[in-house]
């Protein structure tokens, strides 16, 4: 049985390169330039799946992005695993794997087709809705069962093999759709200089010009094409993306294509000249006009079980047979409300097969095409159409009668025409669904019997979108678009001669949607809507019954238009059915919203190659190379990469912070402390700047002098502090947190920008230029005079001073400051001269075991002293006064600096605000657990006030018990009482309220 | 994704190289001291939003670090003007109002 | 006492310093020479970076840069102001912000003669440790960009000798067109490992070739 239905000659693909492919588990030939969907039509396959709810078989209706029954699950390997592909659009390829998407244990014996079969009385719509409600509790079970049962195919379990990326445009005219009006609209647009990107979703550039039977210029219609695309990839300034779909469409003309790169070569991959290539790539689009060139979707008409295998469109057996050289079937009937359909029975007839008859619903169909059919002798009925189709796993006859469409009812008898083919068309829908992402609503045309797009800025919908289908009309469509285009992006468009074609002469069509049946829809047989989601015509009429009026609201009742499909089939014939139902018109029901993405897209092109190391920027210090070296583990901070302790030998991290910790307290440790940001502040109001943006005052800081600082938002909440230096009378180096450097600079321009531009200031960042390190513990001073070349003596260099000095040959700004309660300096250096002076630091401190720590150790010293962190004491809702600073507020400042006014509203007044305050467990070897909401009764009931929670908490190796801070409701008035902490797992906590400081309350350790 | 002109670059780029700020147009009380804890409150919390023109701050993170004021429209997103700071829009709720009761005279006197 | 200070950052006696790729990688196949590959990269080390801010509008700060500077001051987004024989350029970075780049260990000697001849509201900040220029060229440099930045650049939005500041995947870099197939990009010190393995991998598929 070797590709029995595939034509002796004919169609665009290449014969002497025969492709091997497997589809479940049986092995196939087909050829170069077949999809996946031809090479199986041409090897006799009709079953391709089962359908979503009711697992009744389906085979291929269309040719296109509109398939929704020949959904595959591709790939030979488990991580090559692609769900959701069309076989409509899929290439095919030597070695391809392809399996139904539905269908168990097969799409032949198909166990839920039991269920199925029973038929639609048992899933109606809403029957997940109705059926699974109650008891809640049941809920994980039914969902069990439904997830297996729905769902379209399976991702993989294991890694993607393949890598994916993005890429950025810019370009005068994106023209989508490389059809006549597409190809039409790119000349038009290249031809007068325009920066052109034409996408086409197929594999090959054409679109209908590549089964067109007509002429352009006295050659077929897909020489043309040929020739238009040879021209248009010999300009410069023109991309042609073939394989690419424009998936969706966002503000002010920027489009996302996906390109496909090598899905049509294999499953993974394949190396190209030796190197990894993206297996698809997403190019972003920014476009001065777009002109969309989608096309049209050709309706199929609505009658009894036309789902069985072998219905199809009546467009994509043409295409079928000119393209692919595959005739999917012997016997057709053709059902029709137009001339243009007739295209099929005519394509049929010449590849040598059966025309049964063309059943066409007017009374009397005059047009060119009709005749053609005529002078063949073909059999047509008029007045009628296929109210049925017979057959199950394929058709074998289609039942015909004479309607009377006002009425919506069969006239006379019913026939039956033995056939295995029925090809139907109710008309052809404007592929609207990118012009509507950004919102605009579609606009019904009468006279078209389908919606266009409304109308989009920058936004140019040319041919069959547009309503022109005929080919003469969209190829002068695309031109004239292509060349408006151009112009209105300012430049001059060239004239153009239009191609000729000879016009086709086609009578008017006839609306015909749902057809009706010898029986009410409810109980005729399955009429289907939407194939790919199993709605019927009974079902959109129960929905409507059920109140669900609004076309949404039916959308979401039924189903109808959700999954790969988007609507692209079923929407128009869906809403027709919801307006006769409710006796409106299709424009007062409307459209429902179309999405992106236009056709399922990979994440892999989504995601581009913003994964792994690239997922989110490491960023590194001067001395990261060391704390490697050193085995340092790291700790993601904002984004950089900070070692979180230095672990000796087989050390736990508890071990090892508490050695760090003991090492500062008693000897000497350092920390790498670039990453604080830094800022440069330069200009005679520099200071006066200070004084605004700070709580405290700046007035008198002289230079050679260091200052703590707190920041406030404008509601008087912290927001950021810092140890400022002043460098010269206007000129100041400022110190922010690490994840606050950024922010604190855009905050500082903008008050600067938008409220105080009279100020003469400038601000700088110099976070990056300075390496920080923090030389901590009794023994700094010692250390460091071995390696400066200034007086360290404390007379000299007194507690929150600054000096400029060589350290280790290398100029130096020395602050001494400290966060640790330790005598403490740290050391800013040029970054290019870091390494030479922490390794000189190194040589020198070997005898004081100069000791390397880590963030955890920088927070146990800090949090022992009662210094906050921002963003761990602070939420955004706590006040300088709630931490205990008010020593660090100037309310006497002259000019109400930032959060001074908020400082006094009632709120920031109110003495039960939630407090920072120490915590020491009563059980001194337990660390409280940050985050921990504190009680103030033993007794737990629920609800019980919560009046604080515990900001951070460790254990202290000097204190020797577990410590924490925490804010707690009016907790400076606490100190003393017990409170408690309940815990997930049943356990309550007791701990003593203290001071927040728990170690060196005077400071003597670093006044020395 | 919008397509935002830096009046201060004089270059349209990519909206990833701005920071929305929020309403334009929201100027700190003069006298904080003398402003009641009302108005206060109404400096600090309380913002338009508006369904068609709004005035927006916006901030030029990765291109000039400058602000700018934005008139966008909340329904199309279509952004209809940038300014600087200090400066005001051309293009207002009232504008447009007026511009469109002209252009419906204008219609009417032509019938 | 002075209005501001300066700081000369280098050493009087040479110790080994450290660029901000000093430790960094190269995790993707090259290719052995520049013949033949698609995109080159190189790393232009230790140059001297500086900041310089004022007040365009002020003929005395135009005149007092370009004496300092030996070139003009940029007024507008769009060349760079060069001078190659003496390997000094000036960018403008906003209506009150240059970048302006000198030779290795320039950078203090420069801020000096910039602040000898400024006055009124300026400000100098030395940055040159706080950033690193590469060099990307060749027939696939372009594309490099187009797929790690957002700008448009092609030669009708980005002729030769513009420069700007823009995201660069996902953190930011000054990006100068020097030629028709070659770029200059200044990227941050923190960032310059990233941005480093993001441009090698975005360069793998053309083949590309690591200049030292």
């Amino acid at each position: 049985m070797s590709q029995r239905n595939r034509l002796g000659a004919g169609g665009r693909i290449d014969r002497k390169r025969a492709l091997r492919f497997t589809f479940n588990g049986v092995s196939y030939q087909g050829y170069a330039g077949d999809t996946l969907a031809s090479a199986l039509l041409a090897n006799g396959v009709d079953v391709l799946n089962r359908s979503f709810k009711y697992a009744r078989p389906r085979g291929v209706v269309t040719a296109g992005a509109d398939e929704p029954n020949a959904i595959v699950q591709l790939g030979a390997t488990e991580a090559g695993q692609v769900p959701n592909v069309r076989a409509t659009q899929q290439a095919l390829y030597d070695g391809l794997v392809a399996k139904s998407t539905n269908g168990w244990p097969n799409v032949d014996r198909d166990v839920m087709g039991v269920l199925g079969k029973l038929g639609g009385k048992f899933m109606p719509p809403g029957f997940y809705y109705k059926t699974f409600m109650s008891p809640a509790s049941a809920w994980p079970k039914y969902e069990q069962y439904i997830r297996k049962a729905a769902g379209l195919g399976r991702s993989p379990v294991e890694n993607d093999p393949d890598i994916y990326d993005h890429m950025n445009h810019h370009c005068d005219v994106l023209v989508v759709g490389a059809g006549p009006a597409g190809l039409g609209a790119a000349l038009a647009a290249a031809r007068s200089g325009a920066r052109v990107i034409l996408c086409d979703e197929q594999e090959e550039m054409g679109g209908s010009l590549l089964d067109s039977r007509e002429e352009i210029d006295g050659k077929p219609a897909a020489e043309w094409a040929a020739a238009a695309v040879a021209e248009l990839g010999a300009l410069p300034d023109v991309l042609l993306l073939s394989r690419t779909t424009a998936n969706g469409y966002h503000d002010h003309n920027f489009v996302t294509l996906h390109q496909r790169r090598t899905e049509h070569l294999a499953d993974v991959a394949p190396l190209a000249d030796g190197r990894r290539q993206a297996r698809a790539r997403m190019h972003k689009v920014r476009a001065g006009r777009v002109v969309l060139a989608t096309g049209t979707h050709e309706r199929p008409l609505v009658y009894a079980r036309n789902d069985v295998p072998g219905n199809m469109v009546a467009g994509a057996v043409s295409t079928y047979i000119r393209r692919y050289a595959v005739a999917p079937g012997q016997r057709l009937v053709l059902s029709t409300t137009n001339d243009h359909a007739y295209r099929a029975a005519l394509d049929w007839h010449d590849a040598g097969r059966e025309v049964v008859a063309i059943v066409d619903a007017r009374e009397a169909p005059d047009g060119e095409l009709v005749a053609a059919a005529r002078a063949r002798n073909i059999r047509i009925i008029t007045g009628s159409a296929v109210i049925e189709a017979q057959g199950k796993k394929r058709v074998t006859a289609a039942v015909v009668a004479a309607i009377d469409i006002d009425g919506f009812r069969v006239k006379g008898n019913t026939s039956e025409l033995a056939c295995d083919t029925i090809a139907s068309s109710g008309g052809y829908s404007p592929v609207v669904h990118l012009a509507a992402h950004t919102g605009s609503r579609p606009v019904w045309r009468e006279d078209l019997l389908g919606f266009v797009s409304g109308s989009v800025p920058g936004q140019i919908p040319a041919g069959g979108v547009n309503g022109r289908w005929a080919l003469n009309d969209a190829l002068a469509d695309g031109f004239e678009a292509g060349a408006r285009a151009a112009a209105e992006t300012g430049l001059s468009a060239s004239a153009f001669t239009l191609p000729t074609v000879a016009p086709v002469r086609e009578g008017k069509p006839v609306a015909l949607y749902q057809v009706p049946h010898t029986k009410p829809a409810m109980r005729a047989p399955k009429q289907f809507v939407d194939q790919q989601n199993d709605v019927t015509a009974s079902g959109i009429e129960l929905a409507t019954r059920e109140g669900f009026e609004s076309i949404e609201h039916v959308k979401r009742y039924t189903g109808l238009g959700f999954g790969t499909d988007q609507g692209k089939l079923g929407n128009i014939n869906g809403m027709a059915i919801a307006a006769r139902v409710t006796q409106q018109t299709i424009p007062d029901v409307g459209t429902t919203v179309f999405r992106p993405n236009y056709t399922p897209i990979t994440f892999g092109a989504i995601a581009g190659r913003h994964c792994n190391e690239f997922f989110d920027p490491r960023r590194y210090t001067a001395l990261h190379a060391w704390h490697v070296e050193r085995g340092a583990k790291f700790e993601e901070v904002g984004q950089w990469m900070r070692p979180w302790y230095f672990p000796r030998g087989s050390e736990s991290m508890h071990e090892a912070v508490q050695r760090e910790c003991r090492a500062v307290r008693e000897g000497v440790g350092i920390l790498d402390a670039s990453t604080l940001g830094k800022i440069e502040v330069q200009g005679k109001d520099a200071r006066e700047f200070l004084n605004r943006l700070y709580t405290n005052a700046w007035t008198k800081l002289d230079p050679g002098k260091c200052r703590y600082g707190l920041m406030c938002k404008d509601d008087g909440m912290v927001m950021d502090d810092g140890v400022t230096a002043c460098l010269a009378t206007n000129h100041f180096h400022m110190t922010t947190t690490t994840g606050g450097a950024a922010g604190v600079l855009d905050w500082m321009e903008m008050w600067h920008q938008t409220e105080w531009p009279d100020l003469e200031v400038y601000f700088n960042s110099t976070t990056d230029h300075w390496a920080a390190m923090t030389v901590t513990g009794p023994n700094a001073r010692k250390l460091l005079a071995e390696l400066v070349d200034i007086d360290m003596s404390a007379e000299a260099f007194a507690y929150m001073d600054w000096r400029e000095a060589k350290i280790a040959g290398v100029p130096a700004r020395i602050f001494r400051i400290s966060f640790t309660g330790e005598l403490s300096y740290e050391i800013n250096v040029q970054a290019n001269y870091a390494m030479h002076v922490w390794k000189a630091l190194f040589d020198k401190g070997a005898k004081y075991d100069l000791t390397p720590y880590g963030t955890e150790t920088m927070h146990v010293l800090r949090a022992e002293k009662g210094f906050i962190i921002i963003g761990q004491e602070t939420d955004g809702s706590v006040t300088p006064e709630d931490l205990g600073m008010q020593w660090a507020v100037g309310y006497k400042k002259p000019y109400s600096w930032i959060g001074r006014r908020a400082l006094s509203r009632p709120d920031t007044k109110r003495e039960d605000r939630k407090q920072l305050v120490g915590l020491k467990p009563l059980d001194a070897q337990l660390v409280l657990q940050e985050g921990a909401q504190i009680v103030l009764e033993k007794e737990i009931r629920i609800p019980m006030p919560m009046v604080g929670h515990v900001t951070s908490s460790y254990f202290s190796p000097t204190l020797g018990h577990g410590f924490a801070l925490a804010l707690i409701k009016g907790g400076s008035q606490r100190i003393g009482q017990t409170v408690y902490l309940p815990m997930a797992d049943g356990k309550v906590h007791a701990a003593e309220v203290v001071s927040p400081v728990f170690y060196d309350p005077q400071g003597a350790r670093h006044h020395v | 994704m919008l397509h935002i002109y830096c009046p201060h670059c004089e270059e349209y780029r990519e909206e990833e190289e701005f920071r929305p700020k929020g309403e334009a147009h929201i100027a700190r009380p003069i006298d904080p001291v003398n402003t009641s804890d009302e108005d206060w409150g109404d400096y600090l919390f309380f913002r338009k939003n508006p369904r068609g023109l709004h005035h927006e701050q916006w901030f030029h993170a990765a291109g000039c670090r400058k602000f700018f004021n934005a008139t966008r429209d909340t329904v199309t997103y279509e952004i209809l003007e940038t300014y600087k700071p200090g400066q005001q829009p051309a293009v207002t709720a009232e504008s447009r109002k007026a511009q469109a009761s002209a252009q419906a005279s204008n219609q009417g006197a032509a019938k | 006492m002075s209005e501001f200070a300066t700081f000369n950052a280098h050493p009087a006696a040479p110790v080994r310093a450290e660029s901000p790729l000093a430790a960094s990688r190269v995790g993707v196949a090259v290719q052995s020479s520049a013949q033949g590959a698609g995109v080159c990269i190189g790393e232009r080390a230790l140059l001297g970076h500086l900041i310089l801010r004022g007040k365009a509008a002020d003929e005395g700060f135009r005149a007092g840069v370009e004496a300092a500077l030996g070139v003009p001051l940029p007024l507008k987004l769009g060349p760079v102001a060069r001078d190659d024989a003496r390997g000094v350029s000036v960018q403008w970075m906003s209506p009150d912000e240059w970048l302006v780049v000198v030779p290795e260990a320039q950078d203090h000697e420069t801020e000096l003669r910039l602040r000898a001849a400024l006055s009124g509201h300026y400000a100098v900040i030395n940055v040159s440790g706080a950033q690193t220029l590469l060099e990307l060229s060749g027939p696939a440099a372009r594309q490099v960009l187009m797929k790690s930045a957002g700008y448009d650049f092609h030669p009708s939005a980005f002729p030769v000798g513009k420069g700007i500041s823009t995201t660069l995947a996902k953190s930011t870099a000054v990006i100068r067109r020097t030629g028709e197939a070659q770029w200059e990009l200044i990227i941050r010190r923190s960032f310059a490992d990233y941005l480093y393995s993001w441009l090698l991998d975005a360069s793998e598929e053309f083949g590309v070739f690591v200049a030292r």
